[in-house]
């Protein structure tokens, strides 16, 4: 097996998703900062006429950040982490070198095409699935090219066991295949009337079924691209960045076959007090509860192996980072279930808490996790030290910060929405005007911009460390086993 | 077991998606048919109501306004009878949202009328003080797209049995017949309207956005 010190692993591929792990990752968040202060101050929403109402921006924020920002940091890590887990390079391979650039510029095609699909509003409003046929055809094809990325490497693969994190790699291209093409089920309604637009169609499923199918698929969009490969990052990263085992090797088999089991099921709880059939509601919520299991098993892994080695948090801000991340998915792993109990989702379901919940799990797990695995694999790549630890510490404390003030203010707003618009007077009217609900709540989403504000920052300081990185930083010889090298 | 699947990627593979099909499986099938089923009276969208309903995907409406009265006195005293799940039965794709930014529409019909929904379109600010919803101001610029409008409906009819064309249900016809008794449905709207350039261009033919979308609020009951 000295094979391995000898392999030149090819990082292509896995920079240009880097690049663009970045540029979707400061398209989605400025978005997202414009469409939270337009919430705080109406105006804003006429900066760019129609295309800048909270309305067009909302779908771009989201599927900017889910499918722009995430999915390109996913892709990078792949590219990176695939070949040293399976102890062999690209470039031995060069069907697969051909293919994975294919898949990024058509990967960069698709996006740019879904970006002005969105601001000129055409969409078939399901969330985080809002493209249209032809472009759901296209998103299609970018994922076979991956499927055959990840099944081609293993293919030619020398290391015979497969990591932990192929285990997630695998079950997000499975995951997201089969939940993006059955959501997406439509009729081009062109091919059947022979008029209107050629590019629109209608949904296979009407109603309650719509529904259950799009949650099924909104909350497992969730499951596998904000919690299944980011876990697999952080199998990776962790270990990797502090030169510890992985804590337990069952925790991780119980807890990836448990999070695959139980996440599908758990749909249901955005349909609560909803249409669909009743016990499907009350499985979403059952199911939603033992959630928890998997979803700690795999963070306490990842804390445990820290064990004894809990002074690194303090001289390796990349430790931090991805510790706070675990930390992070435990506390938005367990404020879901609370909100996926039936009589806490009365009060909190169609509130600011949802985002708020959204938002420690993407901002505090997913964002810091992703930024931790880019920021290991930049010294990696580039063959440079990190251009400044001083500015990296900067950055997660401005972020962290942001973060605080996003969900505390998300948490104060949905309660207080929540207990407005059931609040009665002594005869049982109802106290409040639903407007009466949103002018009490407009000085939490100021707050709440400004905490997104202060994470946009603190993004742009880690795409400027990065830059600085790729081009300026003290050269390298060596690759580091373990601790990423940084400049103060 | 799990150590050779972990030395056997195909069966990995294999095994991974039969777990997490499972689920999905067990859940959404067995109340398909039933779930689809309308309630009496309960009717598909006239051509324009489609139309308009397409302007609410496109300004993405439901990103802050939900349609589904849950079963809780709070709500039914708010915005009415609860939700039934038949009342969805021609809703594709469903709107129910996930936020409420602004109220519930689910029947909004009920009390707000086409006067109101214009001026609330061009400045929400003046007829709801304090309101933080833009004004949709392009709305009266844009012409609905009728035609495909009418492309969907036809696609649902002959595709999924929407009964267009059946005693007591909205006549579909062919594009001519469905034109013409779309252009009734919108002179209606129109007259109790404001805005001249609307008018003007009702006059010549043309639907604007706002047209169609007030026909779909309207409808919504």
């Amino acid at each position: 097996m000295q094979a391995n010190h000898a392999l030149n692993y090819d990082y292509s591929v896995a920079k240009c998703f880097t690049y663009a792990t970045i540029l979707f990752g400061i398209i989605g968040m400025l978005i997202g900062v414009v469409i939270a202060y337009q919430m705080a101050f109406p105006e804003l929403n006429y900066l760019a006429g129609e295309y800048g109402t909270f309305g067009r921006l909302r779908p771009l924020h989201t599927s900017g950040v889910i499918f722009g920002f995430l999915l390109s940091g996913i892709f990078a890590t792949w590219y990176y982490i695939g070949q040293r887990v399976l102890k062999v390079s690209m470039a031995e391979s060069p069907f697969l070198m051909v293919l994975g650039k294919l898949h990024f510029w058509l990967y960069m095609l698709v996006m740019i095409i879904a970006v002005v699909n969105l601001f000129l509003g055409i969409g078939t409003s399901k969330e985080y699935a809002e493209l249209e046929w032809p472009l759901d055809i296209a998103v299609v094809v970018v994922w076979v090219m991956w499927g055959i990325s990840i099944f081609g490497l293993i293919g030619i693969r020398r290391e015979k066991t497969l990591y932990i994190s192929m285990w997630y790699f695998i079950a997000t291209f499975l995951g997201v295949a089969m939940l993006y093409l059955f959501n997406n089920m439509a009729v081009p309604t062109y091919f059947v009337a022979g008029m209107g637009k050629w590019y629109h169609s209608v949904s296979m499923y009407a109603g309650t079924n719509d529904a259950m199918v799009q949650w099924w698929y909104g909350h497992n969009a969730v499951a596998f691209v904000f919690t299944v490969p980011i876990i697999a990052m952080i199998y990776y990263f962790l270990p990797k960045e502090s030169g510890q085992p992985v804590f337990s090797y069952k925790l991780s088999l119980l807890s990836f076959w448990g999070l695959m089991f139980v996440y599908l099921w758990a749909g249901g709880h955005h349909l609560l007090y909803s249409t669909v059939p009743d016990w499907v509601q009350t499985m979403g919520s059952i199911f939603s509860v033992i959630l928890i299991l998997p979803s700690w098993g795999s963070a306490i892994n990842m804390l445990l192996t820290m064990k004894g080695q809990w002074g690194q948090l303090k001289e390796n801000p990349l430790i931090k980072f991805m510790i706070f991340a675990s930390t992070f998915y435990m506390l938005s792993t367990l404020e879901g279930p609370i909100q996926a109990i039936k009589s806490v989702n009365a009060l909190a379901h169609f509130t600011d808490w949802i985002p708020g919940h959204v938002h420690d799990g993407t901002l505090g797990w997913v964002g810091f996790m992703t930024m931790a695995a880019l920021y290991h694999m930049a010294p990696r790549m580039y063959k440079r030290e990190l251009y400044s630890k001083k500015l990296m510490e900067s950055q997660f404390w401005i972020q962290t910060t942001g973060i605080v003030m996003y969900f505390s203010s998300m948490w104060i707003a949905g309660i207080t929405q929540g207990m407005m618009w059931r609040a009665t007077d002594q005869y049982g009217n109802l106290a409040y005007s639903f407007i009466d609900t949103v002018t009490v709540l407009i000085p939490y989403y100021a707050l709440r911009a400004t905490g997104g504000l202060l994470y946009l920052i603190g993004f742009f300081m880690f795409a400027y460390n990065l830059y600085k990185t790729m081009t300026v930083s003290k050269a390298i010889e060596r690759e580091p086993q373990n601790a990423s090298p940084m400049a103060a | 077991m799990f150590h050779w699947l972990e030395k056997n990627p195909f069966f990995f593979a294999v095994g991974v998606f039969l777990v997490i099909a499972y689920a999905g499986v067990v859940t959404i099938l067995p109340d398909f048919m039933e779930s689809a089923r309308p309630v009496t009276g309960t009717k598909p969208y006239t051509v324009l109501e489609l139309a308009g309903r397409h302007v609410y995907i496109k300004d993405s409406c439901n990103a802050c306004h939900s349609q589904l009265v849950r079963p809780f006195k709070s709500e039914t005293d708010r915005y009415g009878m609860y939700s039934l799940s038949g009342e969805y039965a021609y809703d594709r794709p469903f709107l129910w949202g996930s936020k409420r930014t602004g109220p519930d529409l689910m029947r909004v019909g009920n009390y707000r009328t086409t006067d109101w929904h214009e001026y609330h379109m061009l400045a929400p600010q003046s007829v709801v003080p304090g309101s933080i919803m833009p004004a949709y101001k392009h709305m009266f610029k844009n012409n609905a797209d009728i035609e495909t409008a009418y492309a969907e409906a036809l696609t649902v009819k002959n595709v999924f049995n929407v009964p267009y064309d059946q005693p007591d249900m909205p006549k579909l016809g062919t594009y001519d017949e469905a034109k013409k008794a779309l252009m009734e449905e919108a002179a209606l709207i129109v007259a109790d309207m404001k805005d001249s350039e609307v008018k003007e261009a009702f006059k010549r033919g043309e639907i604007k956005e706002i047209v169609a979308i007030i026909a779909y609020l309207n409808s919504l009951k």
